[in-house]
C-alpha cells in the first residue's frame, strides 16, 4: 500500500523538480533516476499484491489486481529504460540546436508527469478519474510531440490533440451514461463509478444504457488505441516527435487505452448477455490489422513504417481479447508484453540509426551493419522478433491466437494471415537495406545506450522460450479476471 | 413548483440547443465567442436550478466551477488570443452554412432516436432533455468538422464540453465532485495548450488556417 504512493508519488515529484532544473547537464541523469525509483516501487507493488493478492487503498479510490498491477510494472520498466536511452539521444539532440534548454525542461518535466498520468490511470479505482488521467495523457504528449516546434510537428501535434480530445469527449459522454446505469443500482453516494462497486453489480445494470455507454467508451478509447478508423492520429504523432517519445507511445500509452477498454468490457459483459463488447473489438481490431499492414507498403519513413506496425498489433491484441476466452485472453495479455518491450526496443534503435542518418527517410539510412553494428543488430532482431519469427515471444502469442482463431471464428483466419504475410514482406524489405550494404554514415558524437535495446529483445525473447511460473499465474488470473 | 422548474429546465436545454445550431451559422470569430460564452452561461443557470430543485448542494459548486470557466476565464483567453493574432473573420468553412444547418437538423433527430430508450428509464426531472445534451455534443462535434481555422475548431471542442457537462447534469444530477474538478482541469490546461499551439502556428505559417496542417500525407 505504501508502495502505492510512492508509484505514484515519484513521477509527480520528477515532474515538479525537472520544471526547476530540467535544462542543466545532469537533469538526464535525475530522469532516470526518477524513473528508477518509480520502477522500484512498482517492484516491492507487485512483490505485495502477488503474495497478498489485491489491495485497495484511500477508500476504495484505488484498486490493484492482477490485470493492473502486470501493466505498472510495465510501465514503469519501459519508462525506465527509455529514460535510459532518451540520455544519450537528448545529448546529440542539443549538440545538434534541436533541442534548446527550455524544450529539454519541458521534455523532462512532461516525460515524468507522462509517466505519472498512465500510472494514475491504471491504478486507479474510479472510472471517471481513469478519464480524467487519460485525458492528461493526451496533453502532456502532444507537448512532447511538439518539442521540436517544427512545422511538421506542430501539425502532428495538433492533429493528435483534436482528433483525441473529441475522442476522448465521446469516452467522457460514455462515462456520464455508466454513472446513470450505475447510480440506479448502488446510489449516487456509494461511490457508482468506482470499477470494483460496479464489478459487484453488473448483472444488475440496465442493457439499453450500457449498450450504449459501452459504444461511446469503445470509440473514445478506440481512438487512443489507434484502431482504424480512428488511427489518424498515431503515425503523424510517432514520426515526428521524438523518438523516446514514439517509444513511450507505442509501448505504453496504446496499452493503457486498451486497458481501460477491457475495464469496461468485464463490465459490459456481465451487464448483456449478447457478445456487443466482444463483436466490436473483433470487427475493428481485425479491420485495423489487415489496413495497417497494407499501409505498411510505400512508408518512406521509418519511424511512420513502426507506427503502422503498432497498429497492426493493437489491433491483433484487440481481436485476441474479442475472441475471449482463457487462451485467447491470455495469449493477448502476452502480446501486450512483448509488443511493448519489442516495439519499443526497435524505437531505441531507430532513433540512433536516424541519427546517426540525419534523416527518418528509409531509402537514405544504409548498413548500419558497417557503422555501428550493435544498432544494426538490435534493428534487425526487433524487426525479426516483432515480425513473429521464432522463438521470440511475439510468435507465441501469435501463434495461439491464430490457433485460438482458426478454431472458433475460422472465418477470420485468412485475413489474419494475408495481414501478417504482407506486414513480413514490407518491412522485412525495408530493413535489410538499412542495416546491410554500403554505407557513408558517419557513428555518433556519443556512445549510444544499447543496454536497454537488447534487454528488452532479451525479455521478449525469454517470452518466447519459457514464462517464469509467477507471471504465468499472473496472466492466468488476469485472463481469467477478463476473458470469464 | 416542480412544474414550473421543469419547464424551465426544458427551456433551457432548447436555449442550449438553439445556440448550438447559431455558433454553426456564425461565421464571425467575435460573435462566436459571445455565443459561446452564453451558451455556459444558460448552462451554469441550467446545473444552477437543477441543484436547487433537487436539493444537490454540490450542483451549485458545479455550477460554480463552471461559470468562473466557461463563462469568465476561457472567453476571456480566447478573446485575448484573437486580439494579439488579430483574427476575427472566419471567412471560410468548408461546407456552405445552409447544408450544415441541414446535417445538424439530422443529428438532432439520430440524437434523440438514440437518447429515447434511455431517456424513459431515467428518474431525474431532467429526463427530456438527454436527448438535447447528446445533440449539443454532435453539432460541435459537426462544427470542428467544418471550420477550417484553428480558433471555431477549439470554440467546437470547448461547446461539446458544454454538452457533456450538460448530459452530466441531465442523466444523472452531475458526477462526483472529484471527477468534475479532474475534467475542469484538464478543460483548462488543455486551452492553455492550445492556446500557445496557436501562437506558434501562427508563427510557423503565417497564418491559423488549418489546412496549412495538412502536410503530412501518407510520405
Amino acid at each position: 500500500m505504501q508502495a502505492l504512493y510512492f508509484v505514484l508519488g515519484i513521477p509527480l515529484l520528477g515532474s515538479v523538480v525537472l520544471a526547476g532544473c530540467g535544462h542543466r547537464g545532469f537533469a538526464r541523469d535525475v530522469n532516470v533516476g526518477f524513473s528508477l525509483g518509480t520502477f522500484v516501487a512498482a517492484c516491492v507493488l507487485t512483490a505485495a499484491v502477488i503474495s497478498g493478492g489485491p489491495l485497495f487503498a484511500w477508500q476504495h479510490e484505488f484498486f490493484i489486481d492482477p490485470l493492473n498491477v502486470f501493466l505498472v510494472t510495465l510501465t514503469a520498466f519501459v519508462g525506465l529504460t527509455t529514460a535510459i536511452f532518451s540520455r544519450p539521444y537528448m545529448r546529440v539532440e542539443e549538440q545538434r540546436g534541436k533541442m534548446t534548454p527550455p524544450r529539454l525542461r519541458l521534455y523532462h518535466s512532461m516525460y515524468q508527469l507522462f509517466s505519472f498520468t498512465m500510472l494514475l490511470a491504471l491504478t486507479t479505482n474510479n472510472m471517471g478519474i481513469l478519464w480524467v488521467a487519460m485525458e492528461a495523457a493526451t496533453l502532456t504528449t502532444v507537448m512532447l510531440v511538439s518539442v521540436y516546434r517544427t512545422a511538421a510537428s506542430l501539425e502532428a501535434a495538433w492533429k493528435y490533440f483534436i482528433l483525441c480530445g473529441v475522442g476522448i469527449a465521446q469516452a467522457l459522454f460514455g462515462t456520464v451514461l455508466l454513472y446513470m446505469a450505475a447510480e440506479k443500482v448502488i446510489g449516487a453516494e456509494g461511490g457508482a463509478l468506482l470499477w470494483t462497486h460496479l464489478d459487484a453489480v453488473k448483472a444488475q445494470l440496465d442493457p439499453d444504457i450500457i449498450t450504449l455507454a459501452f459504444a461511446f467508451l469503445f470509440i473514445g478509447y478506440g481512438t487512443k488505441v489507434g484502431l482504424v478508423p480512428l488511427h489518424n492520429w498515431l503515425p503523424d504523432a510517432h514520426a515526428e516527435g521524438p523518438t523516446p517519445v514514439s517509444a513511450v507511445l507505442s509501448g505504453l500509452l496504446l496499452n493503457v487505452a486498451l486497458y481501460a477498454i477491457l475495464r469496461f468490457k468485464v463490465l459490459t459483459d456481465g451487464a448483456l448477455s449478447n457478445q456487443l463488447a466482444g463483436h466490436l473489438m473483433m470487427g475493428f481490431g481485425l479491420t485495423s490489422v489487415v489496413v495497417a499492414a497494407f499501409f505498411l507498403w510505400g512508408r518512406r519513413d521509418v519511424k511512420r513504417m513502426f507506427a503502422y506496425s503498432s497498429i497492426e498489433h493493437m489491433g491483433l491484441i484487440t481481436f485476441a481479447f474479442g475472441m475471449g476466452g482463457p487462451i485467447a485472453t491470455y495469449a493477448g495479455l502476452l502480446h501486450m508484453t512483448v509488443h511493448s518491450l519489442i516495439k519499443s526496443a526497435i524505437f531505441f534503435a531507430v532513433g540512433h540509426a536516424t541519427q546517426q542518418a540525419g534523416t527518418q527517410l528509409m531509402a537514405e539510412i544504409r548498413g548500419l551493419m558497417k557503422v555501428s553494428p550493435t544498432v544494426g543488430w538490435g534493428l534487425m532482431l526487433g524487426a525479426l522478433a516483432i515480425l513473429g519469427m521464432p522463438p521470440f515471444g511475439v510468435f507465441a502469442s501469435e501463434f495461439l491466437i491464430l490457433t485460438t482463431a482458426m478454431r472458433e471464428h475460422a472465418w477470420a483466419t485468412p485475413f489474419l494471415l494475408l495481414a501478417l504475410g504482407v506486414a513480413f514482406a514490407a518491412i522485412f524489405a525495408r530493413v535489410q537495406p538499412m542495416v546491410f550494404g554500403d554505407t557513408s554514415l558517419q557513428p555518433l558524437e556519443h556512445p549510444p545506450a544499447l543496454l536497454p535495446v537488447f534487454v528488452h529483445l532479451g525479455l521478449g525473447l525469454m517470452l518466447g522460450l519459457y514464462i517464469p511460473p509467477y507471471l504465468d499465474e499472473w496472466y492466468r488470473q488476469a485472463a481469467r479476471m477478463i476473458g470469464g | 413548483m416542480n412544474g414550473y422548474s421543469g419547464q424551465f429546465i426544458n427551456l433551457f436545454a432548447a436555449l442550449l440547443l438553439l445556440l448550438a445550431f447559431a455558433m454553426i451559422s456564425q461565421r464571425r470569430i467575435v460573435s462566436l465567442i459571445k455565443l459561446f460564452t452564453l451558451q455556459g452561461a444558460t448552462l451554469v443557470a441550467a446545473t444552477a436550478l437543477v441543484g436547487y430543485v433537487t436539493q444537490q448542494p454540490h450542483l451549485y459548486l458545479s455550477a460554480a466551477l463552471t461559470f468562473a470557466l466557461k463563462v469568465v476565464l476561457i472567453p476571456w483567453l480566447l478573446h485575448r488570443v484573437i486580439n494579439r493574432l488579430n483574427v476575427r473573420w472566419d471567412v471560410e468553412t468548408l461546407i456552405n452554412i445552409p447544408t450544415t444547418m441541414l446535417v445538424g437538423i439530422g443529428l438532432v433527430m439520430l440524437s434523440f432516436y438514440l437518447a429515447s430508450p434511455i431517456s424513459a428509464l431515467s428518474t431525474t426531472i431532467m429526463r427530456g432533455t438527454l436527448g438535447i445534451a447528446l445533440a449539443c455534443v454532435l453539432l460541435s462535434f459537426l462544427m470542428m468538422i467544418t471550420r477550417s481555422k484553428a480558433v471555431p475548431q477549439v470554440i467546437g471542442f470547448l461547446a461539446m464540453e458544454n454538452g457533456l457537462f450538460f448530459a452530466a447534469t441531465s442523466a444523472t444530477y452531475g458526477m462526483p465532485m472529484v471527477v468534475e474538478l479532474g475534467i475542469a482541469l484538464d478543460v483548462l490546461v488543455g486551452i492553455l495548450i492550445l492556446g500557445v499551439f496557436m501562437f506558434q502556428i501562427r508563427e510557423q505559417f503565417d497564418s491559423l488556417d488549418i489546412r496549412h496542417l495538412e502536410s503530412l500525407k501518407e510520405d
